[in-house]
């Protein structure tokens, strides 16, 4: 019995490495901690009513921004492992086998558990501000979306140290990770952590979707919408189209390794090469995806730290929507070695230069729409100008270059692609997404945060950024390919990693300041009563910072483009504003805790498939049902907020400006 | 011209990082390519480097010099104007730049892309080499159907003949590249790749299997040693004089997973490169194989017509080894 107990323990739990002791130990500890300060400060109700059940797109937003931070320091931190072991030529930091997983999990955290949500949470603190409108359009789908994301990051991310990690690369490419090359269950956890969140992502992107189309704010024509909701729009289109590509490919791979089929397997008739066309499909247009919002962030910073309107409103709304359509048809250019021949290729490469067209538009509509402006440097605008602009453009060069097929050939798997998409990933996606957090952290919490730290840290993160990236370039025209766990003095490529891992040091350091600035700002960083810090242009400037709960007291009507901003300049030209309309019982959703008990039986029944274990899966696909009904039956749906307390709320809101 | 091209990259490059690459220029791969298709590769690197510069340069130079006269410091500010949001003329120029550039860098790359196609024949005096290539779980096999040996991680060719490289895999798709000599192609089970590549001189290249392919992936490093033709053949004479024989039960060993130093073999078995490239054949169950019909029905796949004798024998020997069919299934 005792010996059973231990075989299943040995089996279950990853041992044998002290880094995953270290990590255990640390992760009982602040579980622990967390039980501990919830009870001590009799918290439990609080967290369940206030956060764990709400609807609001605010809460979700921010729970949201907090889940992609900590994954953003899992990411990171595996980066750093990545970069130690290869800071010196035969290293034995790691062994093959760990650094395969961990750059497997760096991968998959930074896309999918890192930049979706980050992404998600700017989606749901802007859009419904922007637009004026009182939340998403499908509230309770917005909570099962996060919940879905939230427990099937958590199965991703148990697999650190239960049953063992996956360890075929981001995209699992089979054979490898078929069960003839990868028997073990962490690519089952692989497999459901991304089913799981990934339906999650679907969802968010069908209630944007409508909730851009149905809920802007009377006069709100599509051509008056601010930059950012059109790039949410843009980027929600084409996440409903390539989604469903990722889930029906992941399940196409479970079923292979479940029930035994052969779709993607070597004998039997399976085809690898199907496989990676179609995660290919999913995955070409899921970097212009997460990049599409960031491009709408950088509009909407440059043109309010320009004080003037943003260039080319026509061509950048024109832009996007190109993009989002072309990069569903550049897929193959990631496998142009594949021998598909000289048409294939050329179709691909040439499909791939035509998106840098609407790409460059945009940069110069940023730079123009500084020209006659008012210029300043605030921490958003140091990110956009300083930092992503220069580390873009050249980002967008090396793309170029690696669209050229036949040069491809040579460019390919080598660290001079890995520089390239860190650098339009980083450069673009990363920066963009602090820039918005930034910019809109007043919003979201009501007080600005600390310049000088945030300065600091963009320093740290630009200069560590390309002290990292840039001898990665050189070191693939060398030879060096991605994935290596290691390499020999007689190479000649020690001096190159050895600086870009410090870079990559450089580039930790920026966020610890960041973590330094956030918790500085909360302490001592003073009111914004203004609810306009920057005085900003679209709808979301006002309101009272943080928005009330219905957002709007009276939904607002618009006239024109950048509406807030020119209501200002009517107020300053001495124009009188219109009488306000009476105010109205506001109709708002209920809290639910459907979506989080149902997602967790989704994360039981996901748990219970990795391992096989149907008697744990079966209750949960129960749960999940279950849930599906109690909500189809439930009518308590939502209430109204009646006007007295609409009126307290403002008077408190508008006591404090 | 392209002569210039070259030399300018090479001044461009070295200058650049001199300081960390004082006196290893053969490690510089990609950049000092010693064969045609590599050199032409780099060429076309150095094009759409410089195509793209045209539009880069100039656009970061507007960047900083906008960003900086406009900041709200400047002392005058009559200039300032909040409402100029569109400029038919600067538009027109924004989509027309770079649309002008990328339609002469598609027609240069479409060009340069059937050129270099990897399976199109080099154009060459000399009569062409092949070698075949299989990728295994972490070790490259190479065999030489025409001088009959085989050698695993050692690669050896005569400079200034064209080497028909036919590459296949027996694991997890890995992609064989040499850095100095031309780009790389995916080595593919049940498919037979082709890859056409010319060493101008002499000397000793770096290779290795560019595509993660599982543990010691990192351990598929390979030397591609390029000599002439005499001293090739010498070497083969010795191969076959001093090297032990691979046999089909010696490969299903090699081809288990692990990795491998550089070993030689006097001779292999017939045919097999064709049968590494039809046992994962429709029809299912590779290894079982012997049944009637099964080597033409993956012949067809794995591209092998004119081979299919061969084939049909390995298979036919495949039988013997059942067990090591086993295991795969």
């Amino acid at each position: 019995m005792w010996q059973n107990i231990k075989d299943f323990a040995a089996d279950f739990f990853v041992t044998g490495d002290p880094l995953i002791y270290g990590a255990d130990v640390a992760i009982v500890l602040t579980m622990a901690a967390i039980v501990f300060v919830l009870t001590y400060f009799k918290k439990w109700k609080w967290l369940w009513t206030e956060w764990l059940t709400t609807v609001d797109h605010k809460r979700i937003g921010i729970m949201y921004v907090i889940a992609a931070l900590l994954m953003l320091f899992r990411g990171g931190v595996d980066a750093l492992l990545m970069r130690t072991q290869l800071a010196f030529p035969n290293n034995e930091f790691l062994s093959p086998e760990h650094y395969n997983e961990i750059f497997t999990t760096h991968g998959v955290i930074m896309i999918l558990f890192m930049a979706m949500p980050l992404m998600f949470g700017l989606f749901n603190l802007v859009v419904p501000l922007q637009i004026g409108a009182r939340d998403v359009a499908f509230p309770f789908l917005n909570a099962l979306s996060f919940w879905l994301f939230f427990w099937g990051a958590m199965l991703f991310n148990i697999s650190f140290v239960i049953g063992g990690s996956p360890n075929s690369g981001w995209l699992a490419y089979p054979p490898l990770s078929g069960t003839m090359f990868n028997p073990g269950v962490g690519q089952d956890f692989y497999i459901w952590g991304i089913q799981i969140s990934g339906i999650g992502s679907l969802m968010t992107g069908i209630n944007f979707i409508v909730t851009i189309l149905k809920m802007r704010a009377p006069g709100m024509k599509l051509m008056k919408m601010p930059m950012f909701t059109w790039s949410v729009l843009g980027s929600s289109l084409a996440i409903i189209l390539a989604f469903p590509i990722l889930t029906v490919t992941i399940a196409l791979l479970f079923v292979d390794r479940y029930f035994g089929a052969h779709f993607f397997t070597l004998d039997g008739g399976g085809n690898p090469m199907m496989y990676i066309n179609l995660i290919w499909m999913w995955g070409h247009p899921e970097v212009y995806i997460v990049i599409l919002p960031a491009f709408g962030i950088y509009s909407e910073v440059v043109a309010t730290f320009s004080r003037k309107k943003l260039f080319g409103y026509k061509s950048m709304v024109f832009a996007i929507m190109a993009i989002s359509v072309v990069s569903f048809i550049t897929w193959a250019h990631h496998f142009f070695t594949m021998g598909s021949g000289g048409d294939v290729n050329a179709f691909f490469a040439i499909s791939t230069m035509i998106i840098a067209i609407p790409t460059g538009v945009k940069v110069f509509n940023w730079i123009f729409t500084m020209y006659k402006g008012k210029v300043s440097f605030e921490t958003p605008m140091l990110w956009t100008v300083l930092g992503f602009i220069p580390c873009f453009v050249v980002g967008g060069m090396t793309g170029v270059m690696l669209s050229v097929a036949p040069a491809d050939f040579q460019f390919h798997n080598s660290y001079f692609l890995i520089a390239h998409f860190h650098q339009t990933l980083i450069g673009g996606v990363v920066f963009g997404y602090i820039a918005g957090l930034i910019y809109w952290w007043p919003k979201v919490f009501g007080f600005k945060l600390n310049e000088r730290l945030g300065k600091w840290s963009f320093w740290f993160w630009n200069i560590g950024f390309y002290v990292c990236f840039m001898p990665q370039y050189v070191v693939g025209l060398m030879g060096m390919t991605r994935r290596l766990s290691t390499y020999g003095w007689d190479t000649g490529w020690w001096e190159l990693n050895f600086v870009s891992t410090i870079g990559a040091f450089l580039m930790g350091a920026g966020f610890l300041l960041q973590v330094w600035q956030i918790l500085h700002s909360i302490k001592f960083m003073e009111r914004d009563t203004t609810g306009d810090p920057w005085n900003g242009r679209t709808l979301e400037w006002s309101i009272p910072s943080p928005a009330p709960v219905y957002n709007f007291a009276r939904i607002p009507h618009v006239e024109e483009m950048d509406d807030w901003w020119e209501q200002k300049k009517r107020r300053e030209n001495g124009v009188a504003p219109k009488p306000l309309p009476p105010l109205e019982p506001i109709h708002m959703p209920k809290n639910s805790g459907i979506p989080f008990i149902k997602s967790f039986c989704w994360f039981v029944a996901g748990f219970g498939l990795v391992f096989d274990w149907l008697w744990m899966a079966i209750p949960g696909f129960i749960g999940v049902a279950v849930c599906m009904l109690a909500h189809s039956f439930n009518y308590d749906t939502d209430y109204y907020i009646p006007v007295e307390e609409i009126e307290r709320t403002e008077a408190a809101a508008r006591g404090a400006v | 011209m392209k002569r210039g091209y070259r030399r300018l990259a090479a001044t461009i490059s070295l200058a650049a990082m001199a300081f960390m690459l004082a006196g290893c220029g053969d490690k510089m791969g990609v950049l000092n390519p010693k064969g045609a298709v590599g050199k032409e590769q780099l060429d076309l690197i150095i094009i759409s480097t410089v195509l793209c510069l045209i539009v880069v340069v100039p656009t970061l130079v507007m960047a900083f010099w906008i960003a900086w006269k406009y900041r709200i410091k400047r002392k005058q500010k009559t200039d300032y104007q909040p409402e100029w949001s569109h400029n038919t003329k600067a538009e027109a120029f924004m989509w027309g730049i770079p649309l002008v550039v990328i339609i002469a860098l598609a027609s240069i790359t479409a060009h340069y892309t059937y050129k270099l196609e990897p399976s199109k024949p080099l154009k060459a005096e000399a009569e062409p080499i092949t070698i075949q290539v299989a990728s295994l779980d972490w070790k490259w096999l190479f065999l030489y159907p025409e001088q009959g040996i085989a050698t695993v991680n050692y690669l050896q060719f005569p400079d200034n003949v064209p080497v028909r490289f036919e590459l296949t895999s027996d694991a997890p798709m890995n992609s064989f590249w040499i850095p100095q000599l031309g780009g790389q192609i995916y080595t593919m089970s049940g498919m037979k790749m082709k890859l056409h590549l010319i060493a101008d001189e002499p000397g000793e290249y770096f290779g290795s299997g560019a595509n993660f392919s599982g543990e010691h992936f990192g351990a598929m490093r390979f030397v591609a040693k390029a000599t002439s033709q005499d001293e090739f053949d010498k070497w083969v004479q010795e191969v076959k004089n001093s090297s032990p024989a691979l046999t089909k039960e010696g490969y299903d060993k090699l081809a288990l997973p692990g990795v491998s130093d550089k070993q030689f073999f006097s001779s292999f078995p017939e045919g097999l490169f064709d049968w590494i490239v039809v046992k994962y054949g429709s029809g299912g169950h590779g290894g079982h194989g012997g049944h009637g019909g099964h080597a033409d029905s993956s012949s067809e796949k794995g591209e092998s017509h004119g081979h299919s004798e061969h084939s049909e024998a390995m298979v036919r020997t495949a039988t013997a080894s059942e067990e090591h069919a086993h295991h795969h299934d």
